[in-house]
């Protein structure tokens, strides 16, 4: 009795592919439907940003000559006189394009959401790293301090910041970044007091790493997670908090195409012109709901213990 | 139970010393000479000296924080350079304004974000559920002050002459006015603490009008308030409407929820009174936390509606640089939104039993 090898039929072997974390990760980000949205919007931000001299039609600050003052948008298509020039988003008070402000507006706005978010991180990453390393005193002082500043509101600790420092755009700037140092310091301590006491941590010390190369190696890769989904909707609140403070007087100062101080010059006029005032909202609006929805969507892609229910 | 409220109120004490600390280094790290930023640059040598020593500029920095705190206890903030009067004087001309907008703002940003939340969450993934998480997520990036201004143009400009026009400015109608309380009630002029209460009570409009009867004057105040509450609640009231959701829905998933559906109970009495009541714990923390938003966005919100409160007075004290009014004001408000989270963390006893318990 001899079976013949070939009538033995192997049942075709389904394979599963394994995936590393990062590419479920990506895999869930890249599904996930506000992330779509909120990267479909910061992709067209970031766009018009990189090529604004070349997408605005007109200078941003010098103001047009034969126009009138806060003139309603003028285009063609919708049935604008084609002797005139066309203004998409109208005139503003100050006879200048404002659609062009807009687009230079951008530029703006992505640079003070990233600046104020970076130099928060790099402050607050240095003082979690210092007060979860340390440990007694040290960590006593700086965590309590850093409640001390969680217990104001944080728009109006900003305020008086830029109060003692004198308005400024600048100042505005380093107001809003410090007060969002205390989240970021409470995410990285918390990662170093997790791996601190580990066995893999012990052994590197053993080995000679240097405090600053077990931070690097050991701890920012387990707080990148919370500080990345933390640092995109603080981009966010970033944006507003800087529109809030240029719309008061206190940031950015004339001519510059910042949304919040656009909103702010005009905030009179809403009732004749009310187009300059809506624009620049709808502007600061959408990039803010960018990075709200980005924000979401990462968080429920990189942690999905963190992922709520939905 | 006693034991919690007791650590709670020790832990404030840390927290206390902090603000106060804080406000009082931020007036003292003016850049340049405190007397020149105050006084001006042409202030001579004698003015400045004259200046640091009434204001007891030359003690040492020890003395200087231990008579400020003195001076809050007291209620003294110091006197503002601009309008030269006592700045406690101000606080309680300017704060009921905006502690009116933000308690109607919290009213109703809490009242419609559960509603919302609540029906979200009943009908998941139902075409009102995404609708209003979409809305919700449109809710919280709307900056305050455009949706003010926007509002102001909606309900002054499109809806006039119709029944819905609503005014886009001020805090009363022209030719109303009302009696201060020491009028109405005809008190012997008032001092001390007593004195404090009565003008912050005459202050705060709607209280005034309803204690003395004048339903004229409130109805106006309420109509006033309408579109500053509104554009000020609805941030948070975006974010309560997500985490009355999202906690719902994690209630719902519990045994205790299927066994009140099994036994019959109505779906009314499921969602009201067995999964709210589980739910409300992290939807109360929400509501805490969106205090210092909501007061925030109120002084945000009064240069919109010309509201004569702390905002206003707020930023022209800085573009004045008028300190002592900038000092007082962050502390008021700092202090205001530790006293409401600490009622926050006192209302879980009320709320979680196991917190009873411990």
């Amino acid at each position: 009795m001899t079976t013949s090898v070939a009538s033995i039929q192997l049942e075709p072997q389904t394979t599963i592919a394994s995936r590393s974390p990062l590419q479920n990760a990506l895999r869930r980000f890249s599904r996930h439907r506000s992330a779509q949205v909120g990267m479909t919007i910061l992709g067209f931000l970031v766009f018009i940003a990189i090529f604004a001299p070349a997408l605005a039609p007109y200078d941003p600050i010098k103001p047009l000559r034969d126009v009138k003052r806060r003139s309603s948008p003028c285009i063609h298509a919708l049935g604008c006189p084609t002797d005139q020039p066309q203004h998409f988003f109208g005139i503003d008070g100050n006879q200048r394009d404002m659609l062009s402000r807009i687009i230079y507006g951008s530029r703006l706005s992505l640079e003070i959401g990233v600046a104020t978010v970076s130099f928060a991180i790099v402050t607050g990453v240095m003082l979690g790293a210092v007060a979860g390393y340390a440990g007694g005193w040290t960590d006593n002082i700086i965590m309590r301090f850093m409640d001390v500043l969680l217990a104001f509101p944080s728009l109006l600790l900003s305020i008086a910041i830029v109060a003692v420092l004198g308005p400024g755009l600048i100042n505005a700037l380093i107001a809003i970044s410090f007060v969002s140092i205390p989240i970021y310091a409470r995410i990285v301590r918390a990662s170093v007091l997790q791996v601190k006491e580990q066995d893999f941590v012990s052994a590197s010390r053993a080995l000679g790493s240097s405090p600053m190369g077990i931070l690097i190696g050991h701890v920012m890769p387990n707080a990148l997670t919370p500080l990345i989904v933390q640092a995109t909707l603080g981009i966010a609140s970033a944006i507003l908090d800087a529109a809030a403070l240029s719309f008061l007087g206190l940031g950015a100062a004339p001519p510059t195409p910042e949304w919040g101080l656009m909103l702010g010059e005009e905030r009179n006029s809403v009732f004749n012109a009310p187009h300059l005032v809506f624009i620049p909202g709808i502007a600061i609006m959408l990039t803010v709901l960018a990075f709200n929805l980005l924000g979401d969507g990462l968080r429920d892609a990189l942690d999905p213990r963190l992922t709520h229910v939905s | 139970m006693s034991q919690f409220l007791i650590r709670r109120l020790l832990l404030l004490l840390p927290v206390l010393f902090g603000i106060t600390f804080v406000t009082f280094a931020l007036a003292r790290i003016l850049p340049g000479d405190a007397c020149f930023a105050i006084l001006g640059e042409k202030a001579t040598p004698e003015q400045c000296d004259a200046f640091r020593e009434r204001e007891g500029l030359n003690d040492p920095i020890l003395t200087q924080f231990v008579r400020y705190l003195g001076d809050i206890a007291r209620g003294n903030f110091g006197e503002s350079l601009k309008d030269s009067r006592p700045v406690l004087q101000i606080i309680l001309e300017r704060l009921p304004m905006t502690l009116e907008v933000t308690i109607g703002a919290m009213l109703f940003s809490t009242t419609f974000g559960i509603l919302l939340g609540v029906i979200s969450a009943t009908r998941r993934n139902t075409a009102v559920d995404v609708s209003t998480m979409m809305g919700a997520n449109v809710g919280v990036s709307m900056p305050v002050f455009w949706l003010g201004l926007m509002l102001a143009y909606f309900f002054a400009i499109v809806l006039k002459g119709t029944p819905f026009w609503i005014p886009p400015s001020g805090r009363l109608s022209s030719g109303i006015t009302i009696p201060p309380l020491v009028e109405s009630f005809n008190l012997q002029d008032p001092s001390g603490l007593w004195g404090i209460i009565v003008t912050f009570a005459s202050h705060t409009v709607t209280f005034n009008a309803l204690i003395t009867g004048n339903y004229e004057v409130l109805r106006d105040a309420l109509w006033h308030l309408i579109l500053p509450c509104i554009a000020v609640g609805t941030i948070p009231l975006s974010i309560i409407a997500r985490m009355t959701r999202s906690s719902l829905l994690e209630v719902f998933g519990l045994d205790y929820i299927r066994t009140a559906r099994a036994k019959g109970l109505r779906e009314r009495a499921v969602i009201f009174k067995h999964a709210m009541r589980n739910a409300l714990l992290p939807i109360v923390t929400v509501v805490g936390l969106s205090v210092g938003g909501l007061m925030s966005g109120a002084v945000l919100t009064e240069t919109v509606f010309a509201l004569p409160g702390v905002g206003t007075q707020l930023v022209s004290a800085i573009l004045s640089r008028d300190y002592a009014v900038v000092q007082a004001f962050t502390v008021i408000i700092a202090l205001i939104f530790v006293f409401v989270n600490l009622v926050v963390d006192f209302s879980y006893v009320f709320l979680d039993p196991r917190i009873r318990m411990q």
